[in-house]
């Protein structure tokens, strides 16, 4: 081994703490971004490769009432390769013991013969028994949601007879990955998806030669677009709701989103992550050269060149940046294994697979290579250039000047001590900045990464506070007169009820098309109001249709525009609209008009679809029990059932992300003020010591040097604040979608953790640092020049 | 192997009377430091006894030295070890913010001569100047003891003797005790007893017959 190389492994060992600490910076950064990364393409490869062996369709749609002759029509589709067509419903379903009502997606299937598309996979249990009545498989979410065992019976209204169905095993399908009635939330506890024997089901439904379900498998390389468009032509007249592609198939847009979340975390924290492992090594080179002035001076009398001097220092940082690539490779594959895991388990995917791969790693070593040697190409540059002779004598005596407050002639308002750490600060701004930047990043990360519970609990309380407000919501199987209100109100406990009307409708701008629902809302509507996230409310004007903002930006269209809408229920009119305003929703991709106007579109008299009721607490079971007997009420969510699942949900995770970025941003902490703290001790550790030796006590010397970090880090929490704002929105921003927006809301709880968290690791590091300045060698500084 | 056990000072007998003026002579290595470091209360012998009046500095816990040094030790060094971030005065107010009955910091400085450079950094000092500063702050507490280790040893000749004359100055008129540590054999003609250090020993103890002024010597 050279002996320059010696020089490099005793300097690293005598820094040992220091590398550590700045390798793990390094290390959660490359972890963050290895497992964040990594988890999406795993998840990513997962689902592809799910939905592959699984045959999950290309297309879906529903209509009224099909024949099945037409399913020749649509195989003649250019690009369809494949045509399956179905019968599902949903009905009220009830389990003993539970009081409100839950829904079951009944679909029909042919268990002899299992069709080619949305393959099941049978998790427990057997498949129904050919021939025996009342057998069917359910999604396994639910069975777990419910907490029920195999062979529990139900009973389902099917038509208006109630029938009694067995549970015999549970299976997964790609189509329900995510189970939800289209709400956006995962909904397993009320929402039971069971595959009953296609015959039986379609003779309950009187379907016999008929579908309402069809999927579509395309041919490779073939866009939806087109498929869809010629699906809805010729389901048209039978009813046809507009068929979509798999971009806006419920669970798979959900599942999609979800996943991609994890690409925007792991890019946007693990950059922060190696700018502060950048700054902290800078800092830490730039002492480390200033203190060798007079190594490099010899090294160049020696003959050494600038370049192998440079070389010799980038070296050191480079050392660092292996450990810590290494340590975060290791990092990456745990998180990435564990969340991988973590999320397997919550998507039920039927196979767990977690891969790594090679590029991931390369990028991310790459990067942080690249970060510190820039990081500390900046501090050794001035050095190393300095002539020898230059070099040798040693550096200038650090100036300093009276402070600004001073100057303006406040001059007895500090203390001595008070006085040397304003003036050390006011000498190193730069290093200062740094320092408070680094502990400020570590704030934001923290604020970033665990503001979603606040935004989360938030939406919510805006959702089912303040949009929705009825306590329970209603749908009725085919649109009823207007007055459904009068004798709604009549029932057991109902306060208050309100009436809508939702047609289905596919909205047109261009070539821009996108399936949802017209809202009609009433005037004086109170239980289900359009709000923005600032809870301002939109009212539906006169004239047009007003949408939801992520809509307009999806259809491209601005108030005043018009747009081509074709209703996809009863006269199924196609008409033109005028957008005359848009909204800022937090959830959903909703266009909403006035009630009596959208019955004059849809030339339907004064009917509706759905009605919402304020509840009193005590009289719900008794409403519930008298909702049974009105026929038309096909389906009744109770709100607060709906969001204690969500909670619950949400909850988990949001535990385990927590846990990680607070490590993380305490790693950060750590490594910015422990940095600091060291370089500070060796910098004035001939000054300290002087004072020790002069009557100051250990704790006053330890004051001048930590009084100094505990300003930085006074600094720095508010500045964190104000970053980890900032960073929340960037991180909402890049995640916008579909489904919904998450609000920029961050509680004072949020930021009080961050801020502790961050204070208690700044303070472990003063007091490790503390140690040191206790062992000050009082003896050596009477003998040595600084 | 096991490491060999090295002893800097060994049978030294010393007594110092209040008031005295020491000069400590000896090559390197030959224990004064060690001398010096036990009598400011900076380290504390393997055996033996050190006592300042009726205080056993030997068995002295880390805060009990620290008092010791605080209430009745001035310190000069070679190197003046000013707080680079504080000005002259501010250096002696370091001392006098501590200190049970100080003199104020101008007094001080006034005292060493450098009342119209109070309000400079040390960066803005001369070497001598400097210096000057940290005997200021030595004996701005009024202690006991004034320890001096090598004070002339970064300082030109004529910067040299002015820092002298302050040090007599303090021991004629506060009757502050002082040693002086040095290899400048010069200094103790302005001693009232020279001591000679040699491999851990006192080998020489000499009262010069008469005490001469710092202008009086030179080098």
């Amino acid at each position: 081994m050279k002996a320059l190389d010696r020089k490099l492994l005793r300097d690293l060992w005598g820094l040992k703490t220091q590398v550590v600490s700045i390798a793990l910076v390094i290390a959660c950064g490359i972890g963050g971004f290895i497992g964040s990364l990594s988890t999406h393409g795993s998840l990513v490869w997962s689902r592809d490769n799910y939905y592959d062996t699984a045959r999950f369709p290309h297309v879906f749609a529903n209509a009224k009432r099909a024949p099945l002759s037409l399913a020749e029509r649509i195989r003649a589709i250019p690009g369809v390769v494949e045509v399956e067509t179905r019968v599902v419903r949903d009905a009220q379903l009830s389990l003993p013991g539970v009081v409100p009502p839950m829904i079951a997606r009944l679909i029909g299937f042919d268990f002899e013969h299992p069709a080619g598309m949305n393959r099941l996979t049978l998790r427990s249990g057997r498949w129904p028994a050919p021939g025996v009545r009342g057998e069917v498989v359910v999604n396994q979410r639910f069975l777990e949601a419910r907490h029920l065992a195999l062979g529990q019976g139900m009973n389902v209204l099917l038509n208006g007879k109630l029938e009694r169905l067995t549970l015999v095993g549970t299976v997964l399908t790609p189509e329900y990955i995510y189970a939800t009635r289209g709400g956006g939330m995962p909904d397993d506890e009320w929402f039971a998806v069971l595959w009953t024997d296609a015959k039986s089901l379609a003779a309950a439904f009187n379907m016999e030669g008929a579908f309402n379900s069809v999927l579509l498998r395309l041919a490779k390389n073939t866009s939806p677009e087109r498929a869809v468009e010629a699906l809805d032509a010729i389901l048209e007249p039978y009813g046809g709701f507009g068929a979509v592609g798999r971009e806006d198939q419920v669970s798979h847009k959900i599942l999609t989103q979800e996943i991609n979340q994890q690409r925007v975390f792991g890019t946007v924290l693990p950059a922060i992550f190696l700018l502060v492992a950048a700054f902290i090594l800078n800092v830490v080179l730039h002492r480390q050269v200033n203190a060798q002035r007079g190594e490099i001076a010899a090294l160049k009398a020696l003959g050494y060149e600038e370049r192998r001097i440079a070389a010799h220092y980038v070296k050191f940082a480079a050392v660092i940046v292996v450990l810590g690539v290494a340590i975060g490779i290791g990092l990456g594959w745990w998180l990435g294994n564990a969340m991988t895991g973590l999320y397997t388990d919550f998507f039920h995917f039927p196979q767990f697979h977690y891969r790594l791969e090679p590029w991931l790693v390369l990028t991310g070593a790459g990067a942080a290579l690249a970060a510190a040697v820039g990081g500390a190409l900046a501090a050794i540059h001035g050095v190393v250039r300095l002539k020898a002779a230059e070099a040798l004598r040693p550096p200038a005596p650090a100036e300093f000047r009276p402070l600004l407050l001073e100057r303006l002639g406040y001059v007895h308002v500090l203390t001595s001590s008070q006085r040397m750490i304003m003036r050390n600060l006011e000498r190193k701004p730069m290093r200062a900045a740094i320092t408070v930047a680094g502990i400020a990043g570590s704030v934001a990360i923290l604020i970033g990464g665990t503001f979603w519970a606040d935004a989360i609990e938030w939406f919510i309380d805006v959702q089912f506070g303040h949009v929705q407000r009825a306590d329970v919501n209603i749908a009725f199987a085919e649109p009823v007169s207007r007055n459904v209100r009068l004798e709604l109100e009549r029932l057991p406990g109902v306060q208050q009820a309100e009436v809508t009307r939702a047609i289905p409708v596919r909205l047109r701008a261009g070539h821009r098309s996108y399936r949802t629902a017209i809202t009609g809302v009433a005037d004086d509507a109170a239980l289900m109001r359009i709000l923005d996230a600032e809870l301002r409310e939109s009212k539906p004007v006169p004239g047009g249709v007003l949408l939801t903002a992520r809509l307009a930006e999806r259809l491209d269209v601005r108030p005043g525009d018009r747009l081509f809408a074709e209703l996809l229920e009863g006269k199924r009119v196609k008409t033109e609209v005028r957008v005359t305003g848009t909204v800022r929703e937090m959830a959903g991709m909703n266009a909403w008009m006035r009630l009596d106007e959208l019955n004059r579109l849809a030339r339907e008299g004064d009917v509706v679809s759905s009605a919402g009721l304020l509840v009193e607490r005590a009289q719900e079971p008794a409403l519930l029990e008298a909702l049974k007997q009105v026929p038309a009420a096909a389906v009744v969510i109770v709100n607060r059932t709906l969001l204690d699942t969500f909670r619950a949900t949400s909850a988990r995770n949001v535990l385990f992300f927590t846990a990680i970025l607070s490590a993380f941003a305490a790693t950060i902490a750590v490594g910015v003020v422990y940095n600091n703290a060291r370089i500070q001790l060796a910098e004035r550790a001939w000054e300290l010591a002087s004072l020790r030796v002069l009557g100051f006590t250990r704790r006053e010397v330890s004051v001048l040097l930590l009084g100094e970090l505990a300003l930085e880090i006074a600094a720095a929490i508010p500045l964190g604040f104000l970053a980890g704002f900032w960073l929340a929105a960037l991180l909402i921003a890049l995640m916008i979608h579909d489904v919904m927006e998450f609000p920029l809301v961050i509680f004072p709880a949020t930021y009080l953790y961050a801020g502790a968290i961050v204070a208690a690791a700044g303070l472990v590091s003063a007091l490790i640092v503390r140690v040191r300045i206790d062992r000050l060698d009082l003896v050596a500084v009477l003998k040595t020049r600084e | 192997m096991g490491e060999a056990e090295v002893h800097a000072l060994r049978g030294v007998d010393l007594e110092i009377r209040a008031g005295e003026f020491i000069v400590l002579l000896g090559p390197s290595g030959s224990g004064k430091s060690t001398l010096l470091n036990l009598l400011g209360g900076l380290d504390t012998p393997t055996s033996g006894t050190v006592r300042f009046k009726d205080h056993d500095l030997s068995g002295a816990s880390e805060a009990e030295l620290t008092r010791y040094r605080r209430e009745h030790v001035g310190f000069v060094f070679q190197f003046y070890n000013l707080i680079p971030a504080l000005t002259a005065r501010e250096n002696v107010e370091l001392v006098t913010d501590i200190a049970a009955s100080p003199m104020s910091a101008a007094e001080a400085l006034e005292w060493v001569g450098l009342a119209e450079r109070m309000d400079h950094f040390p960066s803005q000092l001369s070497g001598g100047e400097q210096q000057r500063v940290a005997i200021a702050r030595a004996v701005a507490k009024r202690p006991d003891v004034l320890l001096c280790d090598e004070p002339t040893g970064a300082l030109d000749y004529e910067t040299g003797k002015l820092v002298l004359e302050v040090i007599a100055k303090i021991n004629a008129e506060l009757h502050t005790t002082a040693m002086v540590i040095t290899h400048n054999a010069a200094i103790s003609g302005m001693a009232d007893r020279v001591l000679r250090l040699g491999n851990g020993r006192i080998v020489g103890e000499e009262k010069p017959a008469r005490k001469l002024t710092p202008a009086e010597i030179s080098w």
